[in-house]
């Protein structure tokens, strides 16, 4: 660990503790875990302490944590995760928010990173997460009237309609999908840590 | 007296200033923009949602198709995602070819922003001089990987193959008699490092071309000067990366303050604008093209210098040569796995992030153990750029947004992914 990465986990740690937040580092990487009611508190604090000023949000997604693992995971549904940059300090945070499974409602980073606008509203159209708070949240990467949260995992690859152009009826139609889901590689897990303990055998390049 | 009330236009999705199927929808006072709204997703894909079906390797041609007109620096952000995640590390000769790459990828792109945006506000004439130039760069494209634009040349562990000890040739044909023919082809004659070498030694005198077609030209200053100012303070705020943080005076560059592969190796300046306009992302851009060029020589040096390996002999990541696979049983075992199932990787995320000809561009991985990825998010620059048109564009005329649009260099494949 490098000593950028200790110094921003020992205070985000400090710093957040309280509030219930979990710091880790990971690759080299920094994730702070924190309650969802404290987001807009928490991004505040790291947009204009000194010590943090992370200006920049660099990405936000929504992630769909119902099949990890093939059935393993049995914490909250879903995830919101943000992607800090400071370029004050050179260095990343990466934000993650779990949300309640029933209501995937948080409330909106647009006051605090203008950035967020359009992040928020593609992972309202994908994940169906409301963000609380937000100006104009509308679908955006999806079709006009589209139905479904597409990145959902139980929302199928091949999606529920086609659309085609009708010629008896002079315009576009949707109707079921006629073709099959085809996965030719099954997925499988394999716990193959021979990367990610570093203890090798497969030659001098294998280690982390 | 008549009534005057604002007026609402529609722009695209089929214009040829759109770059591609943006739909504008322009709230407008007379011919000043009030509110601009993009309708973008005409070309979504659902990259991510397909790459989580797809093995890891399977998922690497897809990056490709996000922004089409830098497709090696795509591959990058996701290779050294997994390779992080992996925990492996690249041999140095595929390094400097990633390097290389990298470079070449960025010319490419600015020529064909250059070419697109000069068009796009009344400059016919770049369009044809930056399209001469990318013809080389993408028989270099062709030379390494077989194809012009789609190349999948960096894998997971190195890059797919070593350069190539020979250029594709012209031939004679109904259009290129034998002269012809000797003068195309006088400098493919060695090595593509020959080829590259000798590109560089005549490419900065046509950045000078362009710059004698625009940089002082009245029309061009006429239509970039003070449009689209965004200050330092803006940029941060909407996220901007690239050449649009950098044209506002901030000089942020990954390649510098985040070095990855062997950028901290490699003697570069990182060019700032001061006022944020349109112009001076322009010069920005121009004078990366020089840096880019300067990287590319260096580069070429090192190459020549030291050869070896291009790709990690670690066979549950990267194939086993074909002889071996034709004689060796462990070998035609590896090859097989690879190929059918592909590798897992261990638990846990990732975000890699490169700089792209556009700014940031970012993946972010989860893997939960399996041989496909359990979401990958792409973090697309233009995706980014776009959402600021509204506030960039207010106040400013109709034929100024599309040198807005130009300037944002966006490229539909990575907004709508």
């Amino acid at each position: 660990m490098s000593d950028s990465v200790r110094k921003l986990v020992e205070s985000t740690t400090s710093r957040f503790q309280q509030a219930g937040g979990l710091c880790k580092e990971a690759l080299g990487e920094v994730t702070l875990e924190i309650p969802c009611e404290k987001l807009l508190e928490t991004c505040g604090i790291l947009r204009d302490d000194p010590s943090f000023s992370f200006e920049e949000l660099i990405d936000l997604c929504a992630v769909d944590y119902s099949e990890f693992g093939d059935g393993k995971w049995e914490g909250p549904r879903f995830a919101v995760v943000y992607h800090l940059l400071s370029i004050t300090h050179n260095q990343r945070l990466r934000l993650r928010v779990f949300l309640d499974d029933q209501q995937p409602v948080i409330d909106s980073v647009v006051d605090i990173w203008a950035t967020a606008n359009w992040f928020e509203r593609e992972a309202f159209d994908l994940f169906g997460v409301l963000f609380k708070g937000h100006p104009d949240l509308r679908r955006i990467l999806t079709d006009y009237g589209f139905i479904g949260h597409p990145f959902r995992k139980d929302f199928p690859l091949t999606g529920n309609v086609e659309m085609r152009y009708d010629e008896e009826k002079g315009r576009v139609i949707y109707e079921p999908v006629s073709i099959e889901t085809r996965i030719n590689i099954p997925r499988v897990i394999r716990h193959d840590h021979r990367f990610a303990d570093g203890s090798s055998s497969e030659g001098e390049n294998g280690n982390a | 007296m008549p009534e005057i009330r604002n007026y609402t236009l529609n722009f695209g999705p089929q214009h040829p200033a759109a770059h591609g199927v943006l739909r504008l929808v322009l709230e407008m006072d007379g011919e000043v923009i009030e509110r601009a709204d993009p309708h973008i997703g005409l070309l979504h894909r659902g990259t991510e949602k397909l790459a989580e079906t797809r093995t890891y390797n399977q998922a690497l041609p897809y990056m490709d198709r996000l922004d089409y007109v830098s497709m090696m620096c795509n591959e990058h952000a996701y290779v050294m995602a997994v390779e992080k995640m992996l925990g492996v590390t690249v041999p140095i000769r595929a390094q400097y070819i990633r390097v290389m790459f990298d470079e070449i990828t960025r010319i490419l792109n600015h020529l064909m922003w250059i070419g697109a945006h000069g068009l796009d506000i009344g400059a016919m004439t770049i369009f044809l001089y930056a399209f001469r130039e990318r013809e080389d760069l993408m028989d270099c494209y062709e030379a390494v990987s077989g194809a012009r634009l789609h190349a999948a040349y960096y894998r997971p562990g190195g890059v797919y193959r070593d350069l190539p000890d020979s250029m594709p040739k012209y031939e004679t044909s109904k259009w290129h008699n034998a002269k012809d023919v000797e003068r195309l082809n006088r400098n493919r004659q060695g090595s593509m490092l020959d080829f590259i070498e000798d590109f560089t030694d005549r490419f900065p005198t046509c950045v000078d071309e362009y710059e004698t077609l625009l940089t002082e030209n009245r029309i061009w200053k006429q239509r970039t000067v003070d449009i689209g100012i965004v200050t330092p303070e803006r940029a941060l705020q909407l996220g901007f990366t690239g050449p649009m943080i950098r044209g506002s005076g901030i000089a942020w560059d990954l390649r510098k303050k985040q070095p990855y592969e062997v950028y901290d190796q490699l003697d570069f300046d990182i060019p700032v604008g001061t006022n944020g306009d349109t112009y001076d992302r322009y010069l920005v851009r121009v004078e990366e093209m020089r840096q880019s060029n300067r990287i590319i020589k260096q580069c070429v040096k090192w190459l020549r210098e030291n050869p070896g390996p291009v790709m990690l002999d670690n066979h549950k990541v990267t194939p086993p040569r074909r002889d071996d696979v034709k004689g060796d049983m462990e070998s035609l075992i590896h090859h097989f796995k690879l190929f059918t199932e592909g590798y897992c990787i261990p638990e846990g995320e990732a975000y890699a992030a490169v700089e792209h000809p556009k700014g940031e561009f970012g993946i972010y991985m989860i893997s939960d153990g399996a041989n496909k990825p359990y979401r990958l998010k792409i973090r697309a620059p233009g995706f980014v750029h776009l959402s600021a048109l509204d506030e960039m564009s207010r106040g400013h005329m109709l034929a100024d947004v599309v040198a807005i649009i130009g300037t944002q260099d966006i490229v539909f494949g990575e907004v709508d992914r």
